[in-house]
């Protein structure tokens, strides 16, 4: 048996120095939450995807997820409650250079933000979607949400959840999007890879992720550690690439299917029409 | 086309005949605007039909979002890109804006929102004239703040007036909100359009600092602190929550007082600088009549047919609403035995005009709650009680 | 000159809309030392219906935009006329479509009417759409403190798409010379 030598270093540089805002830290996330090593992954894939750190803008909504925008030292943009995919189309817009990332949660960017997300997909708008979902809305004490699964317990669903949660990645796809994929907290390298082909992607691309909220979640729904979120995840999740997203929809105790399960080429993206119009609105004056 | 083609379209120099919502359009291009998101509402969508022409011949871009809110949104997100952006709709469109209007005033984003008025409340009269929204730009947004809110009575004002509102957005660092209403909306009237080098335009200060010393949110003598827009390097940082000088959120009471102090004094203590009033045959009235945007017209109509009656009126037109001529009232007050003063609601500004005055004279409104506008006879009569 | 209200008036698809135009803009930027102002009803009425445009012509300033008391009522049709014939002022001028318009009682307030077949007219010329401007010409013609036909035709040379500008000088000249019987 080989004795595996393990190096201790002592730096007084962290990997992401630069990538986080000075003086932001320690971040207001819960014990056990996951959004820190999402924040983590993310950094990482907009670094590996060899992005200008100058043409990245990250936009959020509100909510815990949104946070995240505030911490990442790239242009970032806490907008209001549900409306960070406009506020993103309209940034991204200027500049059709500029990687714009929206990164929120389940109940900002489907409940109050649901218009704005189908119809950035269907019009294919250039931006990329990151959508923490952790089943109810953490950040204003453990609310029912839109992805809530029936028999889920939260503070305003006393008696169990009882409507259908919105299947995330099939919403995305049947209104366009040319990439989705899901993945949970526990898979950071297959995210992380997932979110460089997310974000080296024109048009509208869109990753979920299923995050870890212990305090307003899992404590009502017998998993109170982040530990035991993650736990659960590993022991349900099946890895089906290109699984039919209509199959995808998430149960109690059911399986929790993630993969890759769209990535179309060749879909004309809103910066493509825009500067096409151009095109068409100076021909227009030549002839007059 | 090149370059210097595309800017040679963007001011329509010469004579035109044109509705203000036209005129509006135009001014904004005149102005600098390069993006437009909007959502159709009458009597307003004839400015978004004319920019979706008009904005892809001059390198701009517009885009029709699903809502109103998405609307202003967008036009905040395109503030920050860099570009100069404008939406433009009326009431119940308005009403759907105003928290993403709060979030401008919040993070300082300039912007400007056309607001032409239709009676309301709720779906009201679609395609006819109100004044009915004047406390609400004011009030509209949730918390404290001061807006820039300009009205036009002409179609000239509409494209004179809309480049006032850009830069001042631009000077301030605010969502300026331009207040037209159904009737100069639709009405066509003469436009002359001057040339591009007689357009006076204010854009946003920057930083020239290296981006470690520069403080976002830090402002100086004139309270308003310069911009860096998203690509500059200066890796922006924006939040609507109550925030530091670096622009991080704090939240404490002692951030609130100093962030929220500030935008507010940045208008307040500007305010000469900003409040623009047209006074007509004021100097020797006895009476004074105080409006704005379409009534005012009617207001001038009847001073004229009262003066050749002999009777000593006269009219203060509110070209920016807000902020409020308070001292000028306090003064007019000490002159003039009576304040009429017409508008098409139930009393909106006339109460401010009552607040203004105290007590000293009298404050009497003439109110249409929208639908019709004045006419000079049913001032005059009202004139004429007074007398 | 005094303060002079015009209202034209038709069914939708006669262009009573571009009538409004074509005078307000001859007269805002070719009459010297006239301003004019020009509405629109933008009711459902504009839909069908009866349609009009309002044309307010001074030399001062023109400080309510609206016309109340018609001095001139330009009309193409029953509809419009029944509708809008109360507004006309005592002593105003009225213009009729003779065949499409039956006048009634309330005419007789009007202190001249003209009459022509302004549709028969431009049908001569291939098509109806040409009866607006037929009557345009009639009007040029006959009321002499709205528009000059010079102000006039050069803003139709404008406003008016290439192919189809011959035709309405044509229907132009016709309403001008046309002399009403009697």
């Amino acid at each position: 048996m080989v004795e595996e030598k393990i190096e201790l270093i002592e730096s007084h540089e962290h990997p992401l120095d630069g990538y986080l805002r000075k003086g932001r830290i320690p971040h207001i996330f819960c014990p056990g939450c996951s959004l820190g090593s999402i924040t983590t992954v993310i950094v990482d894939a907009i670094l590996a995807a060899g992005l200008d750190p100058k043409k990245v803008a990250v936009v959020s909504g509100i909510g815990c997820t949104g946070r995240i925008s505030g911490y990442l030292n790239f242009d970032s943009f806490h907008t209001t409650h549900g409306r960070a995919i406009p506020f993103a189309i309209g940034l991204g817009i200027t500049d059709p250079e500029r990687k714009v990332i929206v990164i929120s949660g389940d109940g900002d960017l489907f409940a109050i933000g649901g218009n704005h997300f189908i119809h950035a997909a269907r019009r294919n708008a250039d931006i990329t979607v990151i959508c923490v979902n952790n089943f109810n809305y953490g950040m204003t004490g453990g609310q029912v949400g839109p992805t809530s699964y029936i028999g889920q317990f939260q503070t305003t669903a006393p008696y169990g959840a009882v409507e259908e949660p919105f299947n995330l990645p099939d919403l995305a796809t049947s209104c366009g999007a040319v990439y989705v994929a899901r993945w949970t907290a526990l898979d950071v390298r297959r995210m992380k890879d997932s979110l460089v082909e997310a974000l080296s992607k024109k048009g509208f691309s869109f990753v979920e992720v299923l995050g870890s909220c212990p305090t307003t979640y899992g404590r009502r729904n017998q998993l109170a550690e982040g530990k035991m979120i993650l736990e659960f995840y590993k022991d349900h999740t099946e890895l089906q690439h290109g699984a039919d997203t209509r199959e995808v929809g998430i149960e109690k105790d059911g399986p929790l299917i993630v993969g890759k399960f769209v990535d179309i080429e060749g879909r004309p993206t809103l910066t493509d029409h825009l500067l096409d119009l151009q095109k068409r609105g100076r021909a227009s004056v030549s002839k007059e | 086309m090149s370059k210097e083609e595309a800017e040679l379209l963007e001011v329509m120099t010469g004579k035109h005949f044109v509705t203000g919502n036209i005129a509006v359009a135009e001014g904004s291009l005149a102005a600098g605007c390069k993006f437009f998101g909007g959502y159709p509402i009458t009597p307003s969508s004839e400015i978004a039909e004319h920019m979706a022409r008009r904005l892809p011949q001059i390198n701009g871009h517009f885009v029709q979002f699903e809502d109103e809110i998405a609307s202003i949104a967008s036009i905040l997100g395109a503030s920050w890109g860099g570009s100069k952006s404008m939406t433009a709709t009326s009431g119940p469109g308005y009403s759907l804006m105003v928290e993403n209007i709060g979030l401008g005033m919040m993070t300082e984003t300039p912007c400007v929102i056309v607001n032409v008025q239709r009676g309301g409340p709720s779906t009201g009269l679609p395609t006819l004239v109100g004044q009915q929204d004047v406390m609400q730009t004011k009030w509209g947004s949730h918390g404290d703040y001061e807006p820039i809110v300009i009205s036009p009575s002409t179609v000239q004002e509409s494209f004179d007036l809309v480049i006032s509102a850009f830069n001042f957005s631009e000077q301030y660092r605010l969502p300026v909100t331009f207040l037209m209403d159904e009737t100069i909306g639709h009405m066509s009237e003469k436009l002359v359009i001057p040339a591009k080098e007689k357009i006076k335009i204010v854009n946003r200060k920057k930083p020239t600092v290296p981006p470690e010393e520069y403080l976002p949110y830090k402002a100086g003598k004139d309270l308003v602190p310069l911009m860096a827009i998203a690509g500059d390097g200066y890796r922006v940082m924006m939040t609507g929550l109550t925030h530091d000088e670096r622009g991080y959120p704090e939240i404490s009471a002692e951030a609130q007082e100093k962030n929220v102090r500030r935008i507010n004094d940045k208008i307040r203590k500007n305010k000469k600088k900003i409040i623009k009033t047209e006074e007509y045959k004021l100097d020797d009235a006895d009476i004074a009549l105080i409006s704005f945007g379409t009534s005012a017209r009617a207001a001038k109509g009847s001073v004229n047919r009262a003066r050749k009656k002999g009777i000593k009126v006269g009219l203060l037109r509110l070209i920016t609403v807000w902020p409020f001529p308070d001292e000028r009232i306090d003064l007019l007050a000490d002159q003039v035995k009576k304040i009429i003063v017409p508008e098409i609601n139930y009393g909106q500004i006339t109460r401010e005009i009552e607040r203004s005055s105290h007590g000293k004279t009298e404050v009497k409104g003439i109110f249409k709650l929208g639908g019709a506008i004045h006419t000079p006879e049913e001032i005059l009569k009202e004139i004429e009680k007074g007398k | 000159m005094a303060r002079v209200e015009v209202r034209f008036a038709g069914f939708g698809g006669q262009g009573i809309g571009l009538m409004g135009r074509l005078v307000g803009e001859a007269v805002a930027l070719y009459e010297k030392g006239k301003n004019s102002v020009m509405t629109q009803s933008y009711g459902p009425e504009s839909r069908g219906g009866a349609s009009s445009a309002d044309v307010v012509i001074d030399t001062e300033e023109i400080d309510f935009p609206k016309a109340t008391e018609l001095d001139y009522f330009v009309v193409l049709s029953e509809e419009a006329y029944n509708k809008y014939i109360p507004k006309l002022k005592k002593g105003g001028i009225l213009f009729v479509e003779e065949n499409l318009v039956h006048l009634d009682d309330n005419a007789n307030k009007a202190k001249q009417i003209f009459k022509i077949p302004a549709t028969k007219i431009a049908e001569t010329l291939g098509s109806k759409i040409f009866a607006n401007i037929a009557m345009l010409g009639y009007v040029c013609a006959n009321a002499k403190d709205i528009v000059s036909e010079e102000a006039l035709v050069t803003v139709m040379k404008q406003k008016i798409k290439a192919r189809y500008i011959e035709k309405n000088l044509i229907a132009f000249k016709k309403g001008k010379e046309y002399k009403q019987e009697g």
